[in-house]
């Protein structure tokens, strides 16, 4: 009876301590479904989820491999990220999408050395878009630095094409994150003659009323923001409380869902924000999420978040590694990948109309074509304006390329002097 | 005036505004500290949770909804159109109540001659609990509070401050938010009653003999639970004023738990035991903070208001390590 015993709890421990199945494609979510960031990391965690979800359940995963989704929570805590990276790259992690710029940032040299491919969307370190230096970090579709070249485009065709004279301010989060677009923002300053207000806010940013009464005192003609949370719906908030005019008030494309207007009711009518994809759920993609994951119960939330902003954005990095993965199938000609071939597959994705309108959601995002230099995408974005009355955004341009001249050098030498700092030899010659 | 002047007198006016706004939250922290010498680590998330309660009432929203659906795969979110904003608050303020008596007899009665730290790390624990609480119970999302305060820039103070200045500036006049105004009015109804409460009604010397002393209070009878709920209970209500004042501006959202972090400095400032102080500490620290980013944050590189609350906070504490009301606590060994 006793060997019994000792023979179950023998054969327990090897079952709890076996190493997961390889079988499966794993996807690692650092997401953040508590803490002041909650209400933002929970639809962007939704969206990766769900999507991930359809794909298994519709397709029976990539090219028949299951895919397994592991979430880790992070609270938008970087030593927590850091964390959930070390626990959860064992398990045969294939990519890291850490949705925050403080934990890209102290992935990319671990993920790095352990030969995982890190892809943050639309944020982290932007200079990560020089694929020569970075050869482990994506950050397609745009950059943070398209994203400030962008927006003063898009002011630019609002004045006529001249800025000498005007005066832009930058409110932005105290943090890695707010700081990135600084530097490109001088140097369009130089080039196009406009004046530069820096406004910083400290996390989490509930409390704006010295930086707005600063911009009500100073009036500078545009203000641009690199919010995130609760520092966003505050600032739009204060905006419309100094009746400074919405439509010259310009946000990233983190600074843009329903969360960021919806508490300032009214008063955010004519916000804008630039936009990675588009808004909306008007998407043939949606008919197979009812049917393969919300009406089988299986969707990560509540549903209340479908559709949103921030859901679409979730799905969208989600839909982009998936096709990064079955191009790595598509190049080693095997199903089961591991992180060195899903990085080969990240460099050699390519994202067309034609592909888009196959998975789901025609004229959704734009085209781009990953390259061994070009981890940056096409750096393009659209500006889309917030209606208060219809609760919903509507997007007001077609895709804006950011100022290359600009955008290209900065990016060569931010990544040039990472590359002398921690000895890396460029590569792509 | 000079318009420079001017621009002067609009931030120490908004600074005394947002002092105000602090104190609301520090107020939760003085009226436990001062009747348990409990420093209550969850008085954030407790204005946090009552934010809450109040929109899920007044949007008709069913509590513990995601948790329903997702045991018996129902899908329900709404109960009806919500209720009247009056009834909501009254109806948040019973549930806050229903959270003291829950806590006092769950908690804080199984801790009775525990160590001040010990009764602290059970408001650290408290904090974490109902944090995910109110997440489980109403929900993540943020969520718009409207109960009706007025908001946005005063036009009437703008035209008035717009003629003080000379003729030929450029100057549109001095901002002050409606909201910030319902704010202070709140607040010195919110002091003058419980001062008139814990001056002139029997409950109210209760709690203040109980502040004085647990066991001369015991010894003449005074139920030492019952205080102890009462105490949490308007704790709750003040929590709740300060959750709608905060949940206003911003939305309701977690990170409203973070305000506690604007009380700290006024609490050092004021002292832990004083209503007036948590008042007069709240002007300081704001008005402080506020000319601090305008003169000082630019020659810096900005954001300093939030680290230079403490700096004031510490210097008054060089000279008066009791805070500027708080009781000078004498230990004989």
């Amino acid at each position: 009876m006793k060997l019994t015993k000792i023979a179950m709890a023998g054969v327990l421990a090897a079952l709890v301590s076996a190493p997961p199945a390889m079988a499966d494609l794993v996807f690692p979510a650092l997401s953040y479904r508590t803490g002041p960031y909650a209400p933002n990391g929970i639809p962007f965690a939704d969206g990766y989820a769900d999507y991930l979800t359809l794909i298994n359940e519709r397709d029976g995963g990539i090219n028949g491999e299951k895919i397994r989704l592991v979430e880790c929570e992070t609270g938008y805590n970087t030593e927590k990220g850091v964390e959930c990276y070390e626990s959860t790259k064992g398990e045969g992690a294939l990519i890291y999408q850490p949705l925050s710029t403080g934990i890209t940032y102290q992935l990319i040299p671990k993920a790095t050395a352990d030969g995982i491919p890190v892809h943050s969307m639309g944020y982290g370190r932007t200079s990560a878009a020089n694929g020569k230096v970075f050869k482990w970090v994506f950050n397609y579709p745009a950059t943070y630095w398209d994203g400030a070249s962008i927006a003063v485009k898009h002011i630019m065709d609002q004045e006529g094409g001249d800025l000498s004279g005007k005066k832009i301010a930058l409110v932005y989060h105290n943090s890695a994150y707010g700081k990135e677009p600084i530097r490109t923002l001088e140097e369009l300053s130089k080039k196009h003659g406009f004046e530069l207000m820096l406004i910083p806010v400290d996390h989490p940013g509930q409390e704006q009323k010295s930086q707005w009464l600063q911009i009500r005192r100073e009036r500078p003609d545009y203000v641009l923001m690199w919010g995130w949370g609760v520092m966003n719906s505050v600032a739009v908030q204060e905006a419309a409380n100094i009746r400074f005019p919405m439509d010259r008030f310009i946000g990233i494309w983190w600074s843009g869902s329903e969360n960021d207007v919806e508490p300032a009711g009214d008063g955010a009518n004519g916000y804008k924000a630039l936009a990675l994809a588009n808004p909306g759920g008007d998407y043939p993609i949606y008919a197979d999420l009812q049917k393969y994951v919300y009406d089988a119960g299986k969707s990560a939330g509540d549903g209340t978040h479908t559709k949103e902003v921030l859901y679409n954005r979730g799905m969208y990095a989600a839909l982009l590694a998936v096709e990064a993965a079955k191009k790595a199938q598509e190049i080693h000609d095997t199903k089961q990948i591991d992180a060195s071939m899903m990085r080969d597959g990240m460099e050699a994705l390519e994202i067309t109309a034609a592909k888009m309108t196959e998975l789901g959601l025609p004229e959704f995002g734009p085209e781009f074509a990953v390259s061994c230099e070009n981890h940056g995408g096409s750096g393009v974005g659209k500006i889309q304006q917030w209606d208060a009355s219809a609760g919903e955004w509507k997007v007001i341009t077609d895709w804006i390329s950011a100022d290359r001249d600009i955008v290209d050098p900065l990016i060569a030498e931010d990544s040039s002097a990472y590359a002398q700092e921690n000895n890396i030899e460029e590569r792509c010659n | 005036m000079s318009t420079q002047f001017l621009n002067f007198i609009e931030i120490f006016i908004n600074g005394l505004m947002a002092g105000i706004m602090y104190s609301l939250v520090a107020l939760g922290f003085v009226l436990i500290f001062k009747a348990s010498g409990i420093f209550n680590f969850a008085q954030g998330v407790m204005a946090l949770f009552a934010a809450l309660t109040l929109v899920g009432l007044q949007t008709g929203q069913v509590p513990f909804s995601h948790l329903i659906n997702a045991i018996f795969g129902t899908d329900i979110h709404d109960w009806g159109p919500g209720l009247p904003t009056f009834l909501a608050i009254l109806l948040t303020l019973v549930v806050m109540i229903a959270l003291a008596w829950l806590l006092e007899k769950f908690v804080l009665n199984h801790l009775i001659n525990q160590e001040p730290i010990i009764l602290f790390m059970a408001t650290i624990g408290l904090a974490y609990f109902l944090e995910g609480f109110g997440d489980l119970m109403w929900g993540s999302d943020v969520k718009t509070l409207d109960v009706g305060l007025p908001s946005g820039g005063s036009f009437w103070w703008e035209d008035v401050t717009r003629t003080w200045a000379p003729e030929d500036a450029d100057y549109w006049g001095m901002y002050i938010d409606k909201l910030d105004i319902s704010a202070t009015i709140i607040a010195v109804i919110l002091v003058t009653a419980l001062s008139l409460f814990s001056q002139y009604t029997a409950t109210g010397r209760a709690l203040r003999a109980v502040a004085d002393d647990h066991q001369a209070a015991l010894s003449v009878g005074i139920s030492l639970r019952k205080i102890w709920v009462i105490v949490w209970s308007i704790a709750g209500f003040v929590a709740l004023v300060a959750g709608i004042m905060w949940g206003s501006k911003s939305g309701v959202q977690f990170s409203l738990s973070l305000i506690a972090l604007k009380a700290l400095p006024v609490l050092i400032l004021g002292g832990f035991t004083s209503i007036p102080g948590a008042i007069v500490g709240g002007l300081i620290i704001g008005v402080g903070e506020k000319l601090a980013e305008a003169y000082i944050g630019p020659m810096v590189g900005g954001a300093i208001e939030n680290w230079f609350a403490y700096v004031v906070a510490l210097a008054f504490l060089l000279f008066r390590p009791q805070g500027l009301f708080g009781d000078r606590i004498i230990e004989r060994i």
